[in-house]
């Protein structure tokens, strides 16, 4: 457990946030170091290629975008990305401030709106953060160091050589010194210096990189009461909406009569909302909305509406039957997304086969905070505060639906009271800007639980078989994997029943097994409700299919999960996608496969990790197991050993053993919060969340139906991050911790007592 | 007219009786550190103490408050350094930090009725607080920091 200071006692006015290093800060051990002149070789990292730049608007880093610093030294970062819990909001303005040699405690942040052609891409998601902005962080941070130390040498009139700058000090040959805010106006007023020009830190040198240290950004705020997230925002004049949406995604109200409504004290009008459906992105699915003088009365309006709803073409949805269906589906050949070898002369040759299904339920994210944003529309602009992963695209998606011009509207970033994919979705934001407009005055739109659960972007459900054909003496000479899962392409386009190569990148065809034949195939589903992307995405049913099928087959062929697990992933290799069968649009979470490879070394490596760690073998009583499962995604490896242990009938989950290799940990204490986040957010996902739906409508509604992992049933993590110097590239963290953790308590559950479960969510109760 | 001493001050309101304390902190008090996350009091994020115990502030009408006092987490101490608070910030706790309001005002309550509580009695008082997140594991060391200094 990492200890931190008391926060120090200076006043925290509303827009400055001071965090403070530990009493495990060794301030004093880092040594000053000097700069060499702009031109000089310097101490350079090696500059890597990463998917940052195929991103929409890329990276920027531009120092004078990002820092400022005031004439009392006070150093303000500009943080770009969403914070949603994963403290991207604290370790990349982290990573700048320590290449800066700024003191931590004299660094404020501010959120930047959504403007990508000035920041670069703001779309926070698919655990990007760091791994494509720690280069431009490290950069940005050098630049501004360099910056300081050439004025002053200008000042002194020594070489730049000569300057050292330490700790929010520059000092000078002959015992000159400045400060920050002394140098800050000529400094900035120099030319950047280039990649090359800048002599960067030696990893030894980092004072908070890598440390695990600072306290995040918002934490006084967070415990205080005082942070900000979408609701939050109080302005003069602003009306409260909630909004009544059909049951049925794409239905419509046949009529509705609002007379009760409007009679409810604080109720001051009605109004309707246009209607969505499929394939429009991220449009509100429409409605009623009342607007009322506070949320209560809105709410109390909503309850009083009459309203018939038409359910049109999606009512005939029943999550039931329709996994039938996909299950019969994967019975039967579908469309190649990899093929490797000669499948059918391995099937063919077999001594035998061994198959499996798995399935899973729809997933809603339920972030804490239920999407709620406030609009203001007034002659001269939109001004919006949100809670959104995306602003850059909510910015334009609203400008086009309201026909403004984008320079007119502004999105502001509150925090996010939770995210998990939800919030990358802005259908909440769009009904209050287009209620604001309505009624002349700035709204506040709450969405209450039920409508969360109801109405949401759902991860997609699925159906995975998984074939092997073995040898005579039980060697797997053939793997067939089929997928059937609605897409995610069916929210922004017509749907034809196909997925997306990304889907299929993420645990399908990536698969890393040392099986000489390997095929995948994608079957096709339909979508009947609006398919979104939660946590991990697609890589939850991939991973859950495949690791259960490890477990099963472990037991099948008499051997323990580990010895099945390090038999399938093989000899340390990189798998060559020329030869592996891949599809050329082969999609590797966008990175470049030659910096980023498929590393079955590194998978090896965090499975006998986590197994280690927890003791896998060890006698265990009646009723305990401990499982295992491993996954690749976001580039990262991670793997979870569960123990597992039955008390009064009910599973749990004492303790877990999490293995990450993230490449180069930058905050290995915000890494642990997101193993140990992901932890219990993959057990809810195995035990109890499943969004099923009759004639169209979602079933359940709020936490008394769709429950999550509480506070009387969490595992115990204990989190091992791979040590890797800088040159081994950051991967993702927010998203990969997730996938293994299903699968390794359903090995767990079945090491206890023999009781296999094939379906998530697979219950709490045995 | 409902009147309640709202952080050591007294406070009416002029709306419906029926209206949950919740929204009549947020909205009419303007409070925004106690949260909605699901209104059916099942989730915690709006925990507040009623006359020193933790409640659902959704789950309280306005008329069943009547003359009670409510403190919130804007009022819990006057520097926002309850030792509860403190050991949150030890331990970085939060992620999103949605929840951990409610959480923070959960646990206060616990530490004030039973100082020294077992972590099976922190378990069982804090069970009904959900964090999404998945930071129970700090919450719960936190708790124990409050009470025990370690």
């Amino acid at each position: 457990m990492l200890k931190y200071l008391e926060p120090h006692s200076e006043p925290v006015v509303e827009t400055l946030r001071i965090a403070k290093v530990s009493r495990r800060g060794f301030l004093g051990t880092t040594g000053a170091f000097a700069l060499a002149a702009y031109a000089m070789p310097a101490r350079a990292f090696d500059k890597y290629p990463t998917g940052a730049e195929g991103m929409p608007h890329g990276v920027v880093e531009d120092p004078l975008v990002f820092v400022s610093i005031d004439a009392d030294g006070t150093v303000t970062l500009v943080a770009h990305r969403s914070e949603m819990g994963t403290g991207s909001r604290t370790s990349i303005p982290m990573v700048m401030a320590d290449e800066m040699e700024a003191d931590w405690n004299l660094v404020k942040i501010v959120q930047a709106p959504g403007d990508e052609p000035k920041y670069g891409n703001q779309d926070t998601d698919g655990s990007r953060s760091m791994r494509h902005h720690i280069q431009m962080a490290r950069k940005i941070g050098g630049s501004v160091r360099t910056m300081l130390a050439q004025a002053a040498a200008n000042e002194w009139g020594v070489d730049p050589a000569t300057v050292t700058v330490e700790m929010h000090e520059v000092k000078g040959p002959a015992g000159q010194s400045a400060g920050f805010g002394d140098l800050a106006a000529a400094a900035m007023a120099l030319p950047v210096p280039t990649h090359e020009e800048i002599a960067y830190k030696s990893e030894d040198q980092f004072r908070y990189i890598g440390k695990g240290e600072v306290q995040i950004t918002d934490l006084r705020d967070i415990t205080t009461g005082a942070a900000v997230y979408g609701g939050d925002v109080m302005l003069d004049g602003m009306k409260f909406a909630v909004v009544a949406r059909p049951p049925v995604v794409g239905g419509k109200a046949a009529s509705f009569d609002a007379t009760e409504a409007l009679a409810v004290p604080g109720v001051e009008s009605v109004h309707e909302i246009p209607y969505g459906g499929l394939a429009q992105k991220f449009a509100p699915l429409g409605g009623i909305a009342v607007v009322a003088s506070n949320t209560w009365a809105a709410l109390k309006g909503r309850d009083a509406l009459k309203i018939e709803w038409e359910a049109g073409e999606h009512g005939s949805y029943n999550s039931d039957a329709y996994m039938e269906e996909m299950i019969a589906t994967s019975e039967q050949p579908g469309s190649l997304a990899r093929d490797q070898g000669d499948l059918d002369a391995a099937f063919g040759d077999a001594a035998r086969t061994f198959t499996r299904t798995y399935t899973q339920a729809h997933i809603a994210h339920i972030p804490m905070e239920p999407p709620a944003a406030i609009a203001s529309y007034t002659a001269e602009g939109l001004e919006i505060w949100a809670p959104v992963q995306s602003p850059y695209t909510v910015r334009n998606d609203i400008a086009e639906a309201m026909a403004l011009d984008p320079e007119n509207v502004r999105v502001n970033v509150t925090l996010l009271g939770g995210g998990f994919g939800r919030k990358s979705k802005a259908d909440f934001v769009t009904e209050a800007a287009l209620l604001s407009r309505e009624v002349g005055a700035p709204v506040r739109m709450q969405w209450t639980r039920e409508d969360d659960v109801r109405h949401s972007f759902y991860h997609t459900t699925s159906a995975e078989r998984i074939e092997v054909s073995l040898d005579a003496e039980d060697n797997v000479t053939g793997w067939l994997h089929r997928s059937v899962a609605p897409s995610i392409l069916s929210t922004f386009a017509p749907d034809e029943g196909n997925v997306l190569p990304l889907e299929q990148g993420m645990g399908l065809n990536d698969v890393p097994f040392d099986i000489a034949n390997i095929r995948c195939e994608s079957g096709k589903a339909l979508a009947h409700t609006r398919i979104g992307w939660f946590r991990a995405v697609s890589n939850i049913p991939h991973a859950w299919a495949i690791g259960s099928f490890v477990g099963e087959l472990a037991d099948e062929l008499g051997k323990d999960q580990r010895t099945m697990w390090l038999e399938l992933i093989g000899a340390p290799r990189q798998l060559d996608p020329q030869n592996s069968g891949l599809p050329d649009n082969f999609w590797n979470y966008g990175e470049p496969m030659a910096e980023f490879p498929i590393d079955t070394g590194k998978m090896a490596h965090v499975l006998n990790v986590a197994a280690d760690g927890i003791g896998y073998g060890k006698d265990l009583p009646e009723g305990e197991g401990i499982g295992l499962a491993v996954h690749r995604s976001f580039v990262s490896y991670v793997a979870c050993a569960a123990h597992v242990k039955i008390v009064d009938g009910r599973i749990t989950v004492p303790e877990m053993h999490m293995a990450i290799d993230c490449g180069f940990c930058a905050n290995p204490e915000r890494v642990e919060s997101q193993i140990q986040g992901a932890a219990v957010m993959g057990m809810s996902v195995a035990l109890h969340s499943g969004i099923t739906f009759e004639n169209g409508a979602v079933v359940q509604s709020n936490f008394y139906d769709y429950d999550v992992v509480r506070s009387d049933n969490y595992p115990t993590v204990t989190t091992h991050i791979i040590p890797h110097p800088f040159s081994v590239h950051a991967t993702g963290v927010g998203e990969p911790g997730v996938p293994p953790v299903a699968p390794a308590i359903a090995n767990g559950l079945y090491a206890a007592t023999g009781d296999r479960r094939r379906s998530l969510p697979m219950g709490v109760n045995v | 007219m409902t009147k309640i001493i709202l952080n050591g001050s007294e406070r009416e309101f002029n709306e419906a009786p029926d209206m949950p304390l919740l929204w009549a902190i947020r909205d009419l008090a303007g409070l925004n550190g106690t949260k909605y996350g699901c209104g059916v009091g099942l989730c915690g994020a709006c925990t507040v103490h009623v006359n020193g115990k933790a409640e659902r502030a959704c789950q309280l009408r306005l008329d069943e408050v009547e003359g009670a006092e409510i403190t919130t987490i804007e009022g819990l101490d006057p520097d926002g350094n309850h030792r509860v608070q403190a050991a949150w910030r030890d331990l970085n706790v939060p992620q999103c930090g949605f929840c951990q309001t409610g959480q923070i005002m959960q646990a206060v309550a616990l530490l004030d009725e039973n100082p020294k509580p077992s972590d099976d009695e922190i378990l069982a008082a804090m069970s009904n607080n959900v964090c999404r997140c998945g930071c129970y594991q700090r919450i719960v060391d936190a708790v124990r920091l409050a009470s025990t200094g370690i």
